[in-house]
């Protein structure tokens, strides 16, 4: 079986394998150099076509790659000294969002981040993402914690949505939500948020409501999955269906960019974070820095009446708004892919 | 008459003289559950209603004006799935003569003025959409500008709107956030809760007032109890999601019945007052 490859991954896959297969038995030929040299070119270059033309529901897709690195991947490569802290102080601890004190850069900064476990037995123990309102709670606990030292928040987001179950209503999954949106909205202290795979609705915004929002190029974020907006609307699981939904729910990187939700969009390495786990930190890395070294310039009352316009001005309804809308400070996915690659 | 469309008709039966009540079963006089502000006489069962008729039972006569009646819904993402979302509009438009799913105005309860609201769960739902966030924040922020109280009743099987996708799901962010500066001017919101309100409108500014009031036996929560029972694959108790259960829970802060409903609020109010004006 393939290691979850994707159908569309496969030609790169195939060609891999060929060159590698080349490469062991090479003699350091002059000929064989050649043909090496030119099928990584090639490789370059199919990658770079096959991931310029995906369409939204294949990019869902890498987003779901189980290769594709997680929050505990970035904990360690993005951050120095993750000390985790536990428990909402209420009811009980869940492991399906991580919350804690780390370094970045220089800085003392909190970190929250949704987590889905890299094998079936840590996918359990998570729920696969899907936090309880204890884990929202937590994380409300210790952003109050930040606020109190002002410490910067760092949001890490991929969750394929809040879970649906008997003990998440009777412990109030509304409340715990709605919550979190209100005191974020309100946080006296710089919130920056990156959506690293999925942004599962609600589940999602529940710790989201940041000053910048980031994300990555294949990450999608959306009201709803696209398989539970085929089933709704089409009554479907069919994946034409499904496919067909989530072009219709413009949930890609790109999408929100034009739609003003989302403040940059960081590039993946070619063929997706999980082909360059490493490169995919760094650049996050750099990403974060920079947005927080921006935020950490800006007066507290107006860091907060900034935050509030965000979020205030999306869907106002007035066409005014919508064709000038407030650009300024954002970037195009096509800017932010120029600057990564100047960058880089 | 759109409140029949809520009552399965018994077909021998002349039009409307009795109904079936959705919550007992029992034949019941079509003009008794009328007066009663459409709650069965024999099981107390809430029947649901219209934004208009909310209004006209809960404030004073006359008092109503209304705001903020031009927002009409934009297709942001020019959605089409079996039909364009734009075709819906209109077809939701012509059924509720509503422009969206949300009435916001000035009104007096009681003889305390307040800033009132109401969403309609005939439209879409009561879905929220660009048009119900940017009218439940314009309310929060008259609300404060006026120094009036906030009252709103959410009614909302929908939740966020598939149809305006993420902007649907950034109104849940920005109502609350207009909510937090609600709070933070000390200006006092109820918040009730009628049958349904879930997903993103009870994840948002519904479970964000002082005082949160739900109407007997109403659905509330986050996860619809098909999304749950479709997940788990298991049975869900009787009485899940009710208010009733969220009560006990610890959730709200009491039950009212629809025919009590303006003289609790009036109650409230009044102990309210002092402190809205110093």
């Amino acid at each position: 079986m393939n290691n979850g490859n994707l159908d569309f991954e496969k030609p790169i896959m195939e060609l891999e394998r060929r060159i590698l297969e080349l490469e062991s038995k090479t003699q350091e030929r002059h000929t064989d150099l050649l043909a090496l040299n030119q099928m990584r070119e090639t490789l370059q270059n199919l990658t770079a076509e096959i991931f310029s033309k995906l369409s939204a529901w294949e990019r869902v897709q890498v987003a779901r790659h189980p290769e594709r690195p997680q929050t505990i991947d970035y904990l360690g490569m993005v951050f120095d000294d993750f000390l985790e802290l536990h428990g909402d102080r209420c009811f009980k601890d869940d492991p399906a969002i991580k919350a804690g004190l780390a370094r970045l850069g220089e800085r003392t900064v909190v970190v929250i981040g949704q987590h889905k476990g890299k094998d079936t037995r840590a996918r359990l123990a998570a729920n696969y993402g899907m936090p309880n309102p204890e884990g929202y709670r937590k994380a409300l606990r210790v952003m109050r914690f930040a606020e109190k030292m002002r410490y910067p928040v760092i949001s890490l987001i991929d969750t394929p949505g809040a879970f649906p179950g008997i003990g998440a209503e009777e412990r109030g999954q509304f409340s715990a939500i709605a919550s979190n949106l209100m005191e974020m909205a309100r946080l006296r202290t710089p919130l920056i948020g990156v959506i690293l795979a999925e942004g599962g609705s609600g589940g999602a915004l529940g710790v989201a409501v940041v000053d910048r929002l980031l994300m990555l190029e294949n990450a999608w974020f959306s009201v709803i999955s696209p398989e539970g907006c085929a089933a709704i609307l089409f009554k479907s699981n069919e994946k034409e269906k499904i496919a067909v939904a989530a072009e219709a729910l413009k949930l890609t990187a790109v999408d929100l960019i034009g739609l003003n939700i989302v403040d940059e969009v960081i590039s993946e390495p070619l063929g997706g974070a999980h082909r360059d786990p490493q490169q995919m930190a760094e650049m996050l890395k750099r990403a974060l820095v920079k947005h927080m070294k921006e935020l950490e310039t800006v007066e507290t009352d107006e860091l907060l009446a900034r935050r509030y316009n965000k979020w205030r001005s999306i869907g106002t309804l007035s066409q005014d708004t919508l064709v000038a809308g407030d650009n300024r400070g954002r970037q195009t996915g096509e800017d932010a892919r120029r600057e990564d690659t100047e960058g880089g | 008459m759109a409140w029949n469309l809520r009552f399965r008709r018994k077909r021998d039966l002349p039009d409307g003289l009795w109904l079936k009540c959705l919550g007992c079963g029992q034949m019941v006089f079509a003009k008794q559950v009328e007066e009663r502000n459409q709650v069965c006489p024999e099981c107390n069962f809430h029947f649901r209603i219209s934004a208009g008729e909310r209004i006209r039972i809960t404030v004073d006569e006359g008092t109503f004006e209304e705001l903020y009646e031009d927002l009409e819904p934009v297709d942001y993402l020019d959605f089409t799935d079996r039909k364009s979302y734009r075709q819906r509009i209109d077809e939701e438009q012509a059924k509720t003569g509503l422009k969206d799913a949300c009435i916001i105005g000035t009104a007096s309860i009681g003889g305390h003025k307040t800033v009132f609201g109401v969403t309609d769960s005939n439209f879409m739902m009561g879905s929220m959409g660009a048009v119900v966030g940017e009218k439940v924040t314009l309310a929060a922020e008259e609300a404060v500008s006026r120094r009036l109280p906030l009252v709103l009743f959410s009614g909302s099987g929908g939740g966020a709107r598939m149809q305006e996708g993420v902007i649907s799901l950034s109104q849940m962010a920005k109502t609350a956030a207009a909510i937090a500066r609600l709070h933070d001017a000390r200006v006092p919101y109820i918040s009730i809760l009628t049958n349904p309100t879930m997903g993103g409108v009870a994840a948002s500014w519904a479970a964000l007032g002082d005082i949160l009031i739900a109407e007997p036996k109403a659905l509330i929560g986050f996860a619809g109890p098909r999304t749950i029972k479709l997940t788990l694959g298991i049975d869900l108790p009787d009485d899940f999601q009710s208010a009733e259960f969220l009560l006990s829970h610890g959730f709200m802060d009491m039950i009212v019945g629809r025919q009590n409903m303006k003289e609790e609020l009036t109650r409230l109010l009044a102990l309210l007052a002092p402190a809205t004006h110093e």
